[in-house]
């Protein structure tokens, strides 16, 4: 029998998540999607395949989006995370507004990963096109099928960030 | 399905103050010492079933019966209860119903949501409630104000006296509650609606944009460690024996347990119980399906599509007419099993104490869960306290007949005695079972002389998802499943023989409802090869329908309608096809015309699809919106890439990547348009799947004159020769 390890004796990662500083004892190789939902308590940033294909679990890292259920949290440390719950003060981020005036979540599970997801290509291309949204979206799946609505509102908070952003 | 419970109004209908001095107008199916109002401080809330909460901040909670899975019913069903309530729609919250009867859809007899049914479900339920409250608050105001309570009404949550005297309905809450239920309540003419029917935004976006949204796998209780379950191979499959040494040893894990459906590995997170079950080892008996193969199962259903099974439909002399007319045209259609592949997989909590059990988890089918959960447990119903969470999508399989994810739960946490996360990974999620069954569907048609449909014959083959449940006495009669040929045997256009006909092969492969269950094949079918028989008919697909839908009007003015919005006949560009296909389904009917475009490759492009719906009277157009587009949407993965298949007894699909969804790049443009109607509305979560892939299929045809017969779409069936 391999010789048993407590939980205890796990490293001690900083994290620095949404502003705050964490500290965290984990295996280094969890993916940072655990250590978020399960010993932040961020449970915004989703589950769905494990595998980096659907784009649930989407965090930035540094302002780059980034898929944490493949991202081993020892590479992250030092570095600025965002997740879903720390993309705004208020809910207002102009991809949240967008995606509150256009009406796009169904269930809502992808909803997290569709909004760091578009955040991020307009934090790099404030206009985007069509093709453009095609590019970076379309890695991010939704099983509801709220695409038309997606491609929408990443149109509209292009628009809310042109009219002066984040003001109500 | 227990049956249908009836409770007259007067027995139904309760009211009590909250703690905080609030109304509660709710319901008590317990007959005793409880009934009535109860006094201030007393246990009236728990033992009244509150439906609509007003509080004394003017925040109304509505009580919602029905499992929010997408399909917009915390937002649909609190409308009803508005309407008549006349409250300020910005102050409703909505929340999810415990496990009660008196919280039973008003049909079926248990606590589910499925079927399309929530609003016709809660269409009276709902408003009776809302008027009933609105009348004791105006009671309540003109108590207060002395004065006739004809002179009194209510508007945006206040009660206004037309001396121009305004209380808020949370400063008459309290008093309201000592109000009598009135015994009759007179319901809004559809004329006076100012909420029913207009675009109204969902309640639940923002939470659903900011991440406070708490879906099942979100619940975090006190001491909760989390498992993975290490589930057979191949369905039917049991332990031997395992060895859990080495899963122990992962820092982290906690215990390894074995329970009925596998061996958990429980662990203080996700990552150090993957990491467990990683290093598990379980020898199974594979048991009988080990062999189980889809190529094989297609070989034997298609040797039983050649012979006659159960009639489901016989209406003239089908046989003879085929044999006597003047064309006749067979053709074989086959589809595959299917995931529902919620985008949140599987999962529930559990804690579990000697004499309660408390479970968390995003269901459709609470009254079977909680039941499961009392069983496993060795409780009685009551002491088990069912949390219904939001869904991460259900598409059915969070309807489980066997309450398959909840039992595996409480049972894992009674093993550990622990409270217990099970989550399922997306490669069990996906390998998990009870799929869409695979069908294999045989049909003829005879055509007369002059072009005429004289005679249909349709032999369907495969699996009865309601045998061997608790549903099958609902659905299956004679032999027949209802779920098999439902969209088959109803076939609308009017056809003087008509046979339909069923096999029921028994495959150890657990089955059951998928967005729109039987309609997801049979539209697929018969409207693919109605466009063969229009074809060989030598008429337009569009007309040929509409000829043979004169005795049903609600079918042709939605045909009629996407016709005329798609611009049915007009030149499309080169390489370009057009399709149209038309179901009725759960009551509701859908037209769609999709219009394709395919490379020389034989690649699909959808590149827009015409709605025309009819769901009786309108309640949220932006829903029902929403429902054509997801319906679209869930359909065309089925039709471009969707199918779950077997050899050795093993599933071959694993994840996304060899189960592709549909991507934001492949969505067509669609555009809705309602059929404006009087009746009584019906559901829209499941009737926008069935008609889309016919209408892609006969698309393709007009692009290339390849007909397409089998799912998902192949290049090779499309590429021109």
């Amino acid at each position: 029998m391999t010789e048993r390890k407590d939980a205890e004796a796990f490293p001690k990662l900083k994290l620095n998540v949404n502003h705050t500083e964490y500290t965290v004892a984990v295996q280094p190789d969890t993916p940072l999607l655990w250590v978020i939902r399960e010993n932040l308590g961020l449970t915004g940033t989703k589950f769905g395949c494990g595998m980096s294909i659907c784009g649930s679990c989407i965090v930035h890292v540094e302002g780059e989006a980034v898929r944490s259920c493949v991202t081993p949290v020892s590479e992250v440390v030092g570095k600025r995370i965002t997740t879903i719950e720390g993309l705004s003060a208020d809910g207002n981020h102009p991809v949240q507004k967008a995606w509150i005036e256009d009406e796009v979540p169904q269930c809502g599970y992808c909803h997290s990963g569709q909004i760091m997801g578009a955040a991020a290509l307009l934090a790099q291309n404030p206009t985007p096109t069509d093709a453009d949204i095609d590019d970076a979206m379309s890695d991010i799946l939704c099983r509801c099928g709220t695409y038309q609505r997606i491609r929408r509102a990443v149109h509209r908070a292009s628009q809310i960030m042109a009219e002066g952003g984040q003001k109500k | 399905m227990t049956g249908i419970i009836n409770v007259s109004r007067r027995d139904f209908l309760k009211t009590t103050a909250t703690i905080g001095g609030g109304l509660i107008l709710g319901c008590s199916l317990s007959l005793g010492p409880a009934e009535g109002a109860a006094a201030e401080g007393s246990a009236g809330p728990a033992t009244l079933n509150a439906f609509v909460r007003i509080g004394t901040d003017d925040i109304v909670t509505i009580i919602v019966t029905h499992s929010e899975m997408g399909q917009g019913v915390y937002t649909s069903l609190p409308m009803l209860v508005a309407e008549e309530l006349e409250c300020d729609w910005n102050k409703i919250v909505a929340e999810a119903a415990p496990v009660d009867p008196v919280y039973n859809h008003t049909q079926w007899g248990v606590q589910a949501t499925g079927g399309s049914t929530s609003l016709t479900s809660e269409w009276e339920r709902l408003r009776k409630l809302g008027a009933s409250a609105r009348e004791m608050l105006i009671a309540a105001a003109a108590l207060d104000w002395k004065v006739d309570k004809k002179t009194c009404r209510a508007e945006n949550g206040t009660v206004i006296h037309s001396g121009g005297k305004k209380l808020t309905y949370g400063q008459l809450a309290a008093k309201s509650a000592n109000m009598e239920v009135p015994k009759e309540v007179r319901l809004k003419d559809p004329s006076e609606f100012k909420i029913i029917g207009k675009p109204v935004h969902r309640l639940d976006t923002p939470e659903k944009t900011n991440g406070k949204a708490v879906f099942g796998i979100d619940v975090n209780i006190p001491g909760m460690l989390v498992a993975l379950v290490e589930r057979p191979p191949v369905f039917g499959g049991k332990v031997v024996s395992f060895k859990a040494d080495k899963a122990k040893a992962v820092p982290g894990v906690k215990d390894v347990v074995q329970v009925p459906s596998g061996v958990a590995v429980v662990a203080t997170g996700f990552w150090p119980a993957k990491l467990g079950r990683d290093a598990l080892e379980v020898t199974w008996d594979d048991g009988p399906n080990a062999k189980l193969s889809t190529e094989a199962m297609r070989e034997q259903y298609a040797g039983l599509a050649k012979t006659p099974g159960m009639v489901a439909r016989k209406e003239g002399t089908p046989q003879q007419a085929l044999a006597g007319a003047a064309k006749t045209l067979t053709a074989e259609y086959e589809v595959p099993y299917l995931a529902q592949a919620t985008m949140e997989p599987l999962n529930c909590v559990v804690d579990l104490r000697a004499d309660s059990c408390e479970v968390w988890t995003g269901t459709q089918s609470q009254t079977a869960d909680r039941d499961a959960a009392a069983q496993i447990s060795g409780l009685k119903p009551e002491q088990v306290r069912l949390h219904t969470m939001l869904l991460g999508g259900g598409f059915g399989r969070r309807g489980n007949p066997q309450s398959d994810f909840v039992s595996q739960a409480v049972h894992v946490a009674k093993a550990a005695k622990s409270p217990v996360k099970v989550i399922w990974t997306r490669e069990d999620d996906m390998k998990g079972g009870w799929y869409r069954p695979m069908w294999y569907d045989r049909i003829a048609a005879g055509v007369g002389e002059n072009g005429n449909l004289v005679a249909w014959q349709h032999t369907i083959v495969g699996q009865s998802v309601a045998a061997g449940t608790a549903s099958e006495p609902v659905f299956v009669r004679d032999g027949v499943d209802e779920t098999s040929v439902q969209g088959a045997r109803d076939i609308p256009y009017d056809i003087p023989n008509i046979l339909v006909d069923l096999h029921t092969p028994k495959i150890g492969v657990p089955v059951q409802w998928w967005r729109s269950v039987g309609h997801s094949h049979t539209a697929f079918v018969v409207e693919c090869f109605l466009d063969e028989v229009a074809h060989a008919a030598g008429k337009d697909p569009y007309e040929f329908r509409r000829k043979l839908l004169d005795k049903q009007p609600r079918h042709k003015a939605v045909l009629e309608l996407v016709a005329e919005k798609a611009d049915w006949g007009k030149p499309l560009l080169e390489g370009r096809g057009r399709g149209i296909a038309l179901h009725k389904s759960f009551d509701s009917f859908v037209a769609y015309v999709a219009e394709v475009s395919v490379s020389a490759s034989g690649e699909v492009r959808v590149e827009r699809v015409v709605c025309a719906v009819d769901c009786g009277r309108v309640v949220n157009p932006n829903g029902i919106e929403a429902q054509m587009e997801g319906g679209i949407a869930f359909g065309l993965t089925a039709a471009l890439y969707g199918a779950i298949t077997l050899k050795d007894g093993r599933v071959q699909q694993t994840n996304f990547g060899n189960y592709p969804l549909l991507e934001l790049r492949e969505m067509p443009k669609v555009e809705v348009h309602t059929v404006p109607s009087t009746e009584a509305p019906t559901g829209t979560g499941e009737p926008g799947v069935p008609p889309i892939a016919p209408a892609v299929a006969n698309a393709i045809f007009s692009a290339t004159g390849k007909r397409i017969r089998r799912l998902p779409i192949r290049a090779e069936d499309v590429k021109k020769t």
